[in-house]
């Protein structure tokens, strides 16, 4: 019998906002602003890409959204809301909003089993009961991850960064959350493997009408998974637009030197 | 003219551990590449198929357990000393990691001097102009030079290295996935310095890599790895000319320039 005190995950939720969000450095939020007055709006079954040079504020926006911002930073104003209504950011998260990260190999445990991640992982959210090996393997089939029984009792140390990421959206998918935040997730995957992962976050998208806020850096990456963009520029939102707009027809300066930069590696030019 | 050349070399790494040596594992098996005076060749393959291994064999950081290295036809274990001496000023490599490639207690000025002090003849003056004409190649501005490695930014140490590495004016530099963590505008301005160094001075690159978007603009010839060994060679960099299934795999997974239209939504096997 298992204590089945949690929710079950809402599946009617349809938006996920963040609204009037700053984030500023020091304990006190006295230090510099790194966030600045941020609006976003992430939809079921759409694609989200948050962009922005390193340090833009990107990580940070997906943290406080979530109430996991680090240590020396603070949130001085923002709320989110589910479908209009505001929820404290820690209930958002595993049950309404899973976290995949780049570098999967440090969000693992390194003395845990993958099977003891998944069963935390079941715990946390109150939905550990006798059906739990199910609900792991039908989340790892869902990922891409075909011999559980084989993939289960191995630790970190012993998969490639490929099957690692894979883990991390298995367990993203156990919580049945209705929203993805993934933080740069196929960085440091070689070319092939991140295009396996892109292929699967868009077949979930499809599928199971995941919102997904994508973190990422590479123009790349946004041609490929976006439908929508946000572009930020020293904490600051400063474009955000459906995708085809921000590649043939970008406002900002900023969000014209990423494009250009980007298309410059094809040989490509940004039509003035 | 053959700069460096590659004869069937090998390389097997061997994990040794508390509780006795792990098993074997070959990272080249029999692999022969040349790279000519001049010229540019990308290095590809997917990760773990051994182009590292290769191009720290090539710049003579690690020896082979089997084959030879020659640089200017001679092999590296028979050059004497001025033999060494020349091959260590004229084949320069940058590496992936700029924080892990540098001295965090050197300042920016000492780091790209350190070539200079051990591999030239000129003197302290003479080192310092040839800092200040570096920094300003690799657009770095010159009040960079008294800072620390933790004082700048990933992209700027990057340049850094590459300025080190350009110091002693090399015949040859190997570029290890040297761009590829960077922000993609500073990947672009590197390849673009990297052009023009190369049209005004001349050397050759050997530049290693999983992206094959930077190869097309920037390489006149393509090798592709796969598991320890050469599967392709094409005397062009179009990409047109892959066949290999090893180069067609990592030609399916370059990211498409533009949004598609109609997304098509693939189903591809686990792997």
């Amino acid at each position: 019998m298992s204590l089945n005190l949690a929710p079950k995950p809402a599946s009617a939720s349809g938006t996920l906002s963040i609204e009037g969000l700053t984030v500023a450095a020091g304990r006190d939020g006295a230090g510099p602003v790194l966030v600045r007055d941020l609006t976003l709006e992430v939809r079921r079954g759409r694609v989200l890409a948050l962009v922005g040079a390193s340090g833009s504020g990107k990580s940070m926006t997906c943290m406080a959204a979530l109430g996991t911002l680090p240590p020396g930073t603070r949130a001085l104003s923002g709320r989110v809301r589910l479908d209009g209504a505001e929820c404290p950011p820690a209930s958002l998260r595993g049950r309404q909003v899973a976290t995949i990260l780049q570098n999967p190999r440090s969000a693992f445990n390194p003395v845990r089993t993958m099977r003891d991640h998944a069963l935390e992982t079941l715990a946390a959210l109150g939905l550990a009961g006798p059906d739990a090996d199910a609900r792991i393997e039908a989340a790892m089939a869902e990922a891409g991850l075909d011999e559980p029984a084989r993939i289960l009792p191995l630790h970190a140390f012993e998969m490639s960064g490929g099957m690692l990421q894979r883990m991390m959206i298995a367990l993203a998918l156990l919580a049945e959350a209705p929203f993805l935040f993934a933080d740069e997730p196929t960085t440091d995957l070689d070319l092939v493997v991140q295009a396996r992962i892109l292929d699967l976050l868009e077949r979930l998208v499809a599928a199971r009408g995941l919102g997904v806020l994508l973190v990422t850096h590479d123009m790349g990456v946004v041609a490929r998974l976006a439908d929508d963009v946000a572009v930020l520029d020293h904490g600051r939102l400063v474009e955000c637009a459906p995708v085809e707009e921000v590649f043939h027809a970008p406002r900002h300066p900023l969000t014209r030197m990423l494009v250009s930069a980007h298309l410059a590696l094809y040989g490509l030019e940004l039509a003035p | 003219m053959t700069l460096i050349r590659a004869d069937g070399v090998s390389r097997t790494y061997r994990s040794t551990s508390l509780v006795g040596t792990g098993a074997a594992r070959t990272a080249l098996d029999g692999v022969s590449l040349s790279v000519a005076a001049g010229e540019t060749v990308a290095l590809l393959g997917r990760s773990g198929c051994g182009k590292s291994t290769l191009a720290r064999l090539l710049c003579g950081l690690e020896r082979p357990d089997g084959g030879t290295v020659s640089f200017r036809g001679a092999p590296l274990a028979r050059l004497d000393r001025s033999g060494l001496h020349r091959f260590r000023r004229e084949v320069q490599m940058v590496f992936q990691d700029a924080p892990g490639a540098v001295d965090p207690r050197f300042d920016i000025r000492s780091i790209i001097a350190e070539p200079l002090r051990h591999l030239t003849s000129l003197d302290a003056p003479a080192r310092a102009r040839r800092v200040d004409e570096l920094l300003e190649m690799v657009e770095l501005p010159a009040s960079l030079a008294p800072m620390l490695p933790s004082q700048v930014s990933g992209g700027q140490l990057q340049r850094v290295c590459i300025a080190r590495a350009l110091a002693p004016e090399p015949a040859l530099v190997i570029l290890d996935e040297a761009v590829s963590n960077l922000d993609l505008h500073l990947q672009a301005a590197t390849l673009a310095l990297l052009k023009r160094l190369q049209q005004a001075s001349g050397i050759a690159c050997l530049f290693v890599t999983h992206d094959l978007r930077l190869v097309e603009r920037f390489a006149d010839r393509t090798i592709v790895m796969q598991r320890g060994q050469v599967v392709e060679e094409t005397g062009t960099s179009a990409l047109s000319e892959l066949r290999h299934p090893a180069s067609l795999e990592l030609k399916a997974a370059i990211l498409p320039p533009l949004p598609a239209r109609v997304r098509t939504v693939k189903v591809v096997a686990a792997g």
